[in-house]
């Protein structure tokens, strides 16, 4: 137990001197960079802008309220258009995920090297936010609901693939082998060992990848890809922050009510 | 067998004369029909309602086989400077940013946890933190541009602004789920309050909020390469101007680099897991 004398009385301690010291050196350092950090920052910021922030912030918010109701009813389609994006693009993004994800688990890849590609391709998909693959994608299809479905599947692949390659490399391996030993093929192990055992956590991933997929395809149309956000984009460039803020709204209303689905499908099959 | 066969299920009484197939996943028959049946008519509105124009895709063919090939040909170089200012300007926002959020995150988490606060901090900071998640990083960083005008700081208040939702959430939970016996053995040594968070709840979360702090500094990273693009600083405006120019060689090296410190900040939290746990 350490221990320091002070008027030769021994004083508990929660760790040794030397520890003690370690980790304080290491706060330093966080410190030292944190302020380093905060010095770039500062110089590329022009600090006269922030005098009036204050001002800004109450005019921003005094002019979203209240919130312009009368395009609320124009703006129904485009959300639906959204729900669209989310939706197909979770579906694309899964059928491409599923196959992936049995090559990246360890315990039922073919071999090493397709194994290493299904992990990149993962780490690429996963590293990069579905609003880049959308900009890339508008100057490649052109603007409207496929841009933003594809950027949405592209996104997804990553997400899902990474959970559900987890999901198959902790299945249990009694059935696995049960089914090996009646002489079933390759397919056929897969088939009735395997999927059954990750076939809750799929459903789970999936749907909790679509209530995500909600949230992130209403600003896809801040770079052309369709759905809420380009009404928002639209709103945002003309000043019109009235509209903003219904739009807000909405959004708001949507995420609530992905966000109940996705928790009561997950609590069912979980 | 020892059972009638009138007990049995009809599936069990074909898999004895060698006809056996699995269970159906979803047991009642209506919830299972009425599954299909909603979807089936989602598929049909969705071919009603969403209009794509083909011959646009067909033209943009040659720009996207030229995207992925730039790929192979990545430039560094030509760019070098404004990447690396980019670069620069995204690492300092999402460490600074991470750092602000997370000493933000502690209280509000603490307040959040139901097992600790009072109920009106409980339900004042659990509102801190419902705003601050279901709101869009890249909506967050509109409204800050719109106050803090261009720049990396609106870029750090955003990021910050959203790792405190992430982090208060997250560290409520895990403080929710903390054993009561060290909380309680503290509290009868006569622990004032600070004292008794130190001693009894702190080693409990530690490691996790480690562990979640690596987690978001990664997030925040891949953020910072998106708020850019409505002019919150970062790596992010640099990646814009070059697809807007058609540079999609300097794209394409943009896009690597960000997957590059990606993975490399995942292999680092997970040895940074590991020596923690």
């Amino acid at each position: 137990m350490p221990v320091e004398i002070v008027n030769k009385t021994p004083v508990w301690q929660r760790r040794e001197p030397l520890q003690q010291r370690l980790i304080w050196c290491g706060y330093f350092l966080a410190l030292m960079l944190f302020l380093l950090c905060w010095k770039i920052i500062s110089d590329n910021t022009i600090w006269e802008f922030l005098t009036d922030a204050h001002l800004q912030a109450a005019s921003l918010i005094g002019r979203m309220i209240p919130p312009d109701w009368s395009i609320t009813g124009s703006l129904l389609l485009p959300l639906w258009d959204t729900l669209n994006i989310a939706t197909v693009g979770t579906a694309l993004g899964v059928l491409i995920a599923f196959p992936l994800a049995f090559l990246a688990a360890r315990n039922t890849s073919p071999h090493p090297s397709l194994r290493a590609f299904a992990l990149a391709v993962i780490v690429s998909s996963r590293s990069i936010n579905a609003l880049i693959w959308a900009i890339l994608l508008v100057t490649i299809v052109g603007p409207g609901l496929l841009a933003g479905m594809i950027a949405i599947a592209l996104r997804s692949i990553g997400f899902v693939g990474k959970l559900l390659y987890e999901a198959i490399e902790e299945i249990h391996p009694t059935p696995v082998e049960a089914v090996t030993s009646t002489g079933a093929g390759r397919m056929q192990v897969l088939a009735y060992s395997v999927m059954p055992q990750i076939m809750p956590a799929f459903a789970g991933i999936t749907v909790y990848r679509w209530d995500i997929n909600i949230r992130e395809s209403t600003v896809l149309g801040l770079v052309g890809a369709g759905g809420i956000g380009l009404q928002m984009n639209a709103a945002i460039n003309n000043l019109a922050w009235g509209q903003v803020a219904t739009v807000f709204v909405l959004i708001f209303a949507t995420v609530i009510f992905s966000e109940w689905v996705s928790a009561k499908v997950r609590h069912a099959v979980i | 067998m020892s059972q009638s066969p009138q007990l049995l299920e009809p599936r069990i009484i074909a898999a004895k004369s060698g006809s056996w197939r699995p269970k159906p996943k979803i047991s009642n028959v209506t919830l299972r029909w009425g599954i299909n049946a909603a979807a089936l008519v989602y598929l049909v509105l969705l071919y009603f309602s969403v209009d794509i124009n083909w011959s646009r895709v067909a033209q943009g063919m040659d720009r996207g086989v030229a995207f992925m090939g730039s790929f192979l040909t990545p430039d560094f170089v030509s760019r070098g400077g404004e990447i690396a200012i980019g670069l620069r300007e995204s690492l300092t926002m999402t460490f600074a940013a991470t750092v602000i959020g997370i000493l933000l995150a502690i209280p509000v988490g603490l307040g959040a946890a139901r097992n600790i606060a009072p109920t009106p901090v409980y339900f004042f900071c659990r509102a801190i933190i419902a705003l601050s998640r279901t709101f869009q990083e890249i909506i967050i960083a509109i409204l800050f541009v719109a106050m803090f005008g261009f720049g990396p700081l609106a870029g750090v208040v955003t990021l910050a602004f959203a790792t405190i939702g992430f982090m208060a959430k997250l560290l409520a939970e895990d403080i929710e789920d903390a054993q009561r016996d060290p909380m309680e053995a503290v509290r009868a040594t006569g622990a004032s309050w600070l004292q008794w968070i130190n001693y009894a709840v702190q080693p409990q979360v530690m490691p996790r909020l480690i562990g979640l702090s690596l987690y978001r500094l990664d997030i925040n990273f891949r953020e910072s390469a998106v708020i850019g693009i409505v002019g919150a600083g970062g790596i992010g405006a640099t990646l814009n101007t070059s697809i807007n120019r058609y540079d999609y060689d300097t794209s394409a090296a943009v896009l690597l680099v960000i997957i590059g410190i990606v993975l490399m900040s995942e292999y680092l939290s997970g040895y940074v897991r590991k020596w923690t746990a």
